[in-house]
């Protein structure tokens, strides 16, 4: 049964107020505790490992998948999640992975994800993370996820990581087909003394195929952030990193955008900045009526929107 | 009212200190359209920035209303009535242009947000959810600078080049907003500008040269300057000159 805290953390990582609508399965502390499915998508326990296979019928239209991980003990926690997303099925999937650690040892999830969307089909993924508790345990993320992206296929992601997570690795790579789509949008916020490296790597190989990835980052007091994003052209194809990032106190970030074209018809475009608040922004919104604190905040929500 | 007195502003630079004003005597009364005018350089936008607290005063007082405003910060004079569009408006990348407008209007207020556009000569369909970033054109954000001014009920509006960007076909819409917000809110507008349309509404109009006010005039004596000059005629000799190298200060 999900407590107080269970639903809070829900609330964190899926903006669930209660249990999901259509199929979910709910993860708590290494456990199954709670599972749904749909006449049209199935949710299957692995057999040889931990995880989940997550298969979603042909042409399933206007459906959604939650499956959320609640970890409110200092353990470690590996899962192995597959997902099969059907020819021209259009599905919304929500993750993530809240962490609420009131001891002194570590808490730590690692997430493998792997995705095989079908030709024709659309999937936006939703990836949250969070953590909180009054232990100084640390809070541990490591999602790795893969997604091959048939033809015709279209792929949106969002990965935010706001709050409370003192060490994340993110690996993220994905294969396009011919005349795939793939957007991806991070958002990233450390603070304290948090770390985090998010490695992307994007591989165009279809005809025609498109990528565009948009990570946004804050790093604030003594946190360090590490970005590697690496674009592959291997055949007519288009492809756009843009990655920023608002550096605070006594922060590092490192942001290593790279793109190699394999094709003379490949397209790609890096931009990679960072820096800190301008203060311009800060005192047209104080002439506004805003306090420092306030347009400071007022700044930050609006860039990691 | 808003009166500065005997103000001097002294700025801190890599090369030392500057002395941008020197003994600013201004008065700005209730529901009246100023309009600043002057070489570049001249020390315009450093009064503006001086009455919205962006520069402190080294010398002198500003009174608001009987409250002395000398030494308040930004957001203080901001929550007292005071105003400013910038000349540069800076771009706030991930904010929509509805939050910006927003946090002008502040947390009591609602606005219309697709009035506030209309008078700025934008589409709220085709603006409100977009970003404040680099796609937006040197005009578009010079509207939205604007519109920020106008979601706010102010006492001193003060608007830095507002023709900047802005095409002709908008112009006109232009004048009359910022004239409606003098006559529907009884803001006293202080403008920054050399275009004769914009001087055109002004009250009074107040010269500046070197950091220093040089004049204070009526549109009617400027505008027959400006006459004079476009002809050629021998009252050129009489023009209100200043700057380095004390050329006609309306050219």
């Amino acid at each position: 049964m999900l407590d107080t805290l269970d639903l809070k953390l829900l609330e964190e990582v899926a903006d669930l107020h209660g249990l999901p609508q259509g199929a979910y399965n709910i993860r708590k502390n290494g456990q199954a505790a709670d599972r749904k499915t749909t006449a049209n998508i199935d949710i299957i326990t692995k057999k040889d490992k931990p995880g989940i296979d997550i298969v979603v019928k042909p042409g399933t239209k206007e459906e959604s998948v939650h499956i959320p991980v609640i970890l409110s003990q200092s353990i470690g926690d590996l899962v192995y999640n597959t997902f099969e997303i059907g020819a021209y099925a259009d599905v919304l999937i929500v993750a993530g992975c809240g962490i609420h650690n009131p001891s002194s040892e570590k808490a730590q999830h690692d997430g493998i994800h792997e995705f095989f969307v079908r030709k024709g089909a659309r999937m936006k993924y939703i990836e949250k993370h969070y953590g909180e508790g009054e232990g100084t345990g640390q809070r541990i993320l490591n999602p790795k996820t893969i997604i091959e992206v048939e033809e015709d296929g279209i792929v949106e992601i969002e990965m935010i990581q706001i709050k409370g997570v003192d060490h994340t690795v993110r690996d993220t790579e994905v294969r396009l087909q011919k005349n795939a789509r793939l957007i991806v949008s991070e958002r990233l916020l450390t603070n304290l003394e948090q770390t985090a490296i998010s490695n992307i790597t994007v591989e165009l190989l279809g005809d025609e195929s498109t990528a565009q990835i948009i990570s946004r980052s804050v790093a604030q007091d003594n946190s360090h952030q590490d970005f590697h994003l690496n674009m592959y052209g291997y055949s007519k194809c288009r492809g756009h990193i843009q990655c920023d990032s608002i550096i605070m106190d006594q922060a590092h970030v490192t942001s290593s955008p790279m793109i190699s074209a394999l094709n003379t018809d490949a397209q790609l475009i890096h931009e990679a900045a960072i820096g800190k608040i301008a203060s311009e922004q800060l005192i047209k919104l104080m002439s506004m009526g805003l306090t420092e604190d306030e347009a400071e905040a007022a700044i930050l929500k609006g860039f990691l929107k | 009212m808003l009166e500065m007195t005997n103000v001097g502003v002294t700025i801190e630079g890599d090369n030392g200190s500057v002395e941008v004003l020197k003994d600013i005597n201004l008065k700005f009364e209730e529901k009246k359209i100023y309009v600043m005018t002057g070489p570049n350089g001249s020390g315009k936008s450093s009064i503006a920035k001086t009455i919205m607290g962006i520069y402190q005063p080294t010398a002198g007082k500003i009174i608001l209303d009987s409250t002395d405003i000398t030494n308040m910060s930004i957001t203080e004079r901001a929550r007292l009535g005071i105003g400013y569009a910038f000349q540069r408006p800076p771009l706030f990348k991930g904010m929509t242009v509805r939050d910006f407008l927003n946090y002008a209007a502040g947390p009591d207020n609602t606005i219309m947000h697709c009035d506030l556009l209309y008078d700025v000569g934008l589409c709220a369909q085709d603006y409100l959810e977009r970003e404040i970033n680099a796609s937006f054109s040197g005009g578009e954000l010079k509207r939205i600078e604007i519109a920020s001014i106008l979601a706010r009920n102010l006492k001193v509006a003060i608007f830095d080049e507002p023709e900047a960007g802005i095409d002709l076909w908008s112009f006109q819409r232009l004048t009359e907003t910022i004239a409606n917000m003098n006559i529907k809110y009884d803001t006293t507008i202080v403008l920054i500008s050399h275009q004769e349309r914009i001087i055109r509404l002004a009250d009074e109009v107040i010269l500046v040269a070197e950091g220093r006010i040089s004049g204070i005039t009526t549109q009617g004596k400027i505008l027959d300057d400006i006459q004079c000059l476009d002809t050629g005629c021998e009252c050129r000799n009489n023009c209100i000159k200043g700057g380095e190298d004390n050329q006609c200060l309306i050219l």
